[in-house]
């Protein structure tokens, strides 16, 4: 039983971590740079809603609802005034502009908010389901992030493969001069990359506090490396690569803690992250691309 | 046009940065009206404090300030120490190291012969060394750092030690049989809560208590305890220790709840502050015992005089840091008294004299009973415990 229990919060970890990994994921496929501000936009999501829920009293579903519109928009400010003006330029410079923007977000955070931890009120009001006369309890958290997951997973995958703005996607992706050739609008895609990865931030920012209750402005920092890191274990680029790469990332993290030591649950993760990357370099489910010169 | 915003920008923090300055200086200028006030007279002991009275911290500094000012009244209502009235004379430092050392040297200038500060663990270890090399008597109401004392024969603290709270609360859990199965949680990646912890361990086992689970967490991974406390749960444990603030305490608590887990929760001085944190559900920390050496609700005397003092000359109810000041007074007069010192005597004189002075003194006050000091610095006293009840902290016996 106590297995089992370890296994669901492993799904449930991983699954924030997936949804999280998709941000990176996308981006690093579209627009070829990691925004790491992009942990710091889960926070920001995760404020609205708190501010949203428990100051002016909305429904969970409305305020994460809202959340969405506002970390979306942020999203694609965040593109248009720091991004964008650098798409010509050396990889180092946007990165290092994305970790501007990061530590921007989170002072802005703390000027807004401050540095005092606020607890959160779980969106989920369901306790959960207890089985086996209470031997095993799965709080309703875990089921709704697992689902929302799942959910978020099917609907993207969709939308890459069969619609328009989603071929487009995958055009840009593949080759960039080639697409815009094709009479592709590549800032349009790439704006709407980030404004799909900020919403997606906006619900990962809602379960992640549910299950973790406590919000500061440095809340979406550690969350966002781990996801990162799930991004690369399943491949970085592949939408499939993030779900499996966050599940993986969160039920080794989990069961290391219950097995082997808690002390040392993080470097097992990271000694896992090593060895598959030697073995296969681009990740799980990564793909192997020439580099045409 | 983006010239002329950003110099008015500029311009606009730069007098906000003046009328900033202007406050401070107002303060410190009030404060010094006051000292200057009553070091007019005589010859007086002059008593210098430091601490954040602005700023993070300000709390826990404006607490100090205004306990030390109301013990200082007392003594010099009652006569004084060996029939010489004290001035006393407090310093912002805003929490931080440098400023602090800029604030010691204010109060040098002013002729402090004794310094019952600093408020924080990280500006005290800066201003020790330099009451070192001064020959200086220092006495810190709430700096538990070891590092203050390390090699600091002047140094002397009225709270615990951070590893000592360790021993004490093993000690207080053994003596008072809450439990005999403990579950520890604590930081691996923090010196305070693996000290603590570190004591903790060890005590517990010469008292024969039984330690079922040992987990930690890390600075990297502190929002997730699901799995700890499903281990400490499978392994019995009755009692849970949890050695680090009040952060991680609140998300413990919740997902304990989450998991129908209700062990005793026992913290230490960390967890001073999980009543304030915003949107808490307070219920979830019914029962939580907590070590602090001061609750402002119990029934002696002394505790009822100082808190209604307290509150009718600065409003609000007193925290342990304004208890451990209050107490600081009395116990420099002990020593002060043992010591058979007048005013007269240098600085070196005074310090070398109270060095050896406070450890025979035994000191019965607000933060504990028979304090006594070893010739490292450190306070050794009856720990007290509260329990959380209704939301408010209650002592227990």
């Amino acid at each position: 039983m106590g297995f089992l229990t370890y296994l669901i919060n492993g799904l449930s970890l991983g699954s924030v971590y997936a949804i999280i990994a998709l941000g990176y994921t996308m981006v690093y496929g579209i627009a070829k740079m990691l925004n790491f501000a992009h942990g710091d936009v889960i926070m920001i999501g995760a404020y609205v809603t708190f501010i949203g829920m428990s100051s002016s009293g909305i429904p969970a579903v409305p305020a994460i609802v809202i959340s969405i519109i506002v970390c979306t928009a942020l999203g694609m400010l965040i593109e248009k005034v720091a991004y964008s003006p650098l798409r010509k330029a050396t990889n180092l410079a946007v990165l290092i502009t994305a970790i501007g923007v990061s530590y921007f977000l989170q002072n802005i955070a703390l000027l807004l908010f401050g540095s005092n931890p606020v607890s959160f009120t779980s969106v989920v009001k369901w306790q959960g389901l207890s089985l086996a006369g209470g031997q095993l309890k799965i709080t309703g958290n875990a089921i709704v992030t697992i689902i929302s997951c799942l959910i978020i997973m099917v609907c993207l995958m969709w939308f890459v493969k069969h619609t328009k703005p989603g071929q487009a996607m995958r055009a840009v992706s593949e080759d960039r001069d080639a697409a815009t050739l094709m009479g592709i609008n590549v800032n349009a895609t790439i704006s709407l990359t980030f404004a799909i990865g900020s919403g997606l931030a906006a619900v990962a920012g809602a379960l992640l506090c549910s299950s973790y209750p406590s919000l500061t402005p440095y809340t979406g920092s550690m969350p966002g490396i781990k996801a990162f890191t799930a991004a690369v274990f399943g491949g970085i680029g592949s939408i499939p690569g993030a779900l499996l790469g966050g599940l993986l990332l969160g039920i080794i993290e989990i069961l290391a803690k219950a097995y082997i030591s808690s002390q040392l649950a993080d470097a097992i993760v990271f000694a896992v992250l090593i060895i598959v990357l030697l073995v296969k370099p681009t990740g799980i489910l990564g793909k192997q691309i020439k580099e045409k010169v | 046009m983006k010239k002329k915003l950003l110099s008015l920008a500029l311009v606009s923090a730069m007098t906000a940065s003046l009328f900033v300055g202007c406050g401070d200086a107002a303060k410190s200028a009030d404060g010094n009206d006051q000292a200057t006030e009553e070091a007019a007279g005589e010859l007086t002991w002059k008593i210098g404090g430091i601490g954040p009275t602005t700023g993070g911290a300000a709390q826990y500094g404006t607490g100090v300030m205004n306990a030390i000012q109301i013990a200082v009244d007392e003594v010099n209502a009652d006569g004084g120490i060996n029939g010489y009235q004290i001035a006393f004379n407090f310093q912002d430092d805003e929490a931080d190291a440098q400023k602090s050392v800029n604030a010691y040297n204010t109060l040098k200038d002013w002729g402090m012969q004794i310094l019952e500060g600093t408020v924080t663990s990280g500006a005290c270890t800066a201003v020790s060394a330099e009451t070192y090399n001064d020959r200086i008597f220092q006495i810190t109401p709430s700096a538990s750092s070891t590092d203050v004392t390390t090699g600091h024969d002047n140094s002397f603290q009225i709270c615990f030690s951070d590893p000592n709270q360790g021993t004490v609360s093993a000690d207080y859990i053994a003596d008072n049989g809450l439990a005999a199965k403990i579950g520890i949680i604590y930081d691996s990646s923090d010196t305070y809560s693996s000290g603590v912890y570190q004591n903790f361990a060890t005590e517990t086992q010469a008292k024969g208590l039984e330690i079922v689970a040992t987990e930690a967490f890390t600075s990297d991974s502190k929002t997730d305890f699901t799995t700890q406390l499903q281990k400490c749960k499978d392994a019995g444990a009755e009692l849970l220790f949890l050695p680090f603030y009040y952060t991680e305490a609140a998300i413990v608590l919740t997902q304990a709840n989450q998991m129908d887990y209700a062990p005793i929760f026992f913290g230490v001085d960390g967890l001073d502050g999980i009543l304030s944190v915003e949107n808490f559900d307070v219920s979830l920390a019914e029962g939580v015992y907590l070590l602090t050496p001061f609750a402002a609700d119990a029934e002696d005397e002394a505790t009822q005089s100082f808190v209604s003092k307290y509150e009718e000359q600065f409003g609000g109810i007193p925290n342990q840091f304004a208890a451990d000041a209050y107490d600081g007074v009395y116990i420099i007069k002990e020593a002060i008294e043992s010591a058979n010192l007048t005013p007269e005597a240098s600085n070196e004189e005074i310090c070398e004299a109270l060095i050896s002075a406070i450890q025979s003194v035994n000191y019965n006050g607000l933060t504990g009973e028979n304090m006594t000091w070893n010739a490292a610095g450190e306070v050794s006293k009856d720990p007290k415990a509260v329990v959380i009840q209704n939301g408010a902290y209650v002592s227990v016996q």
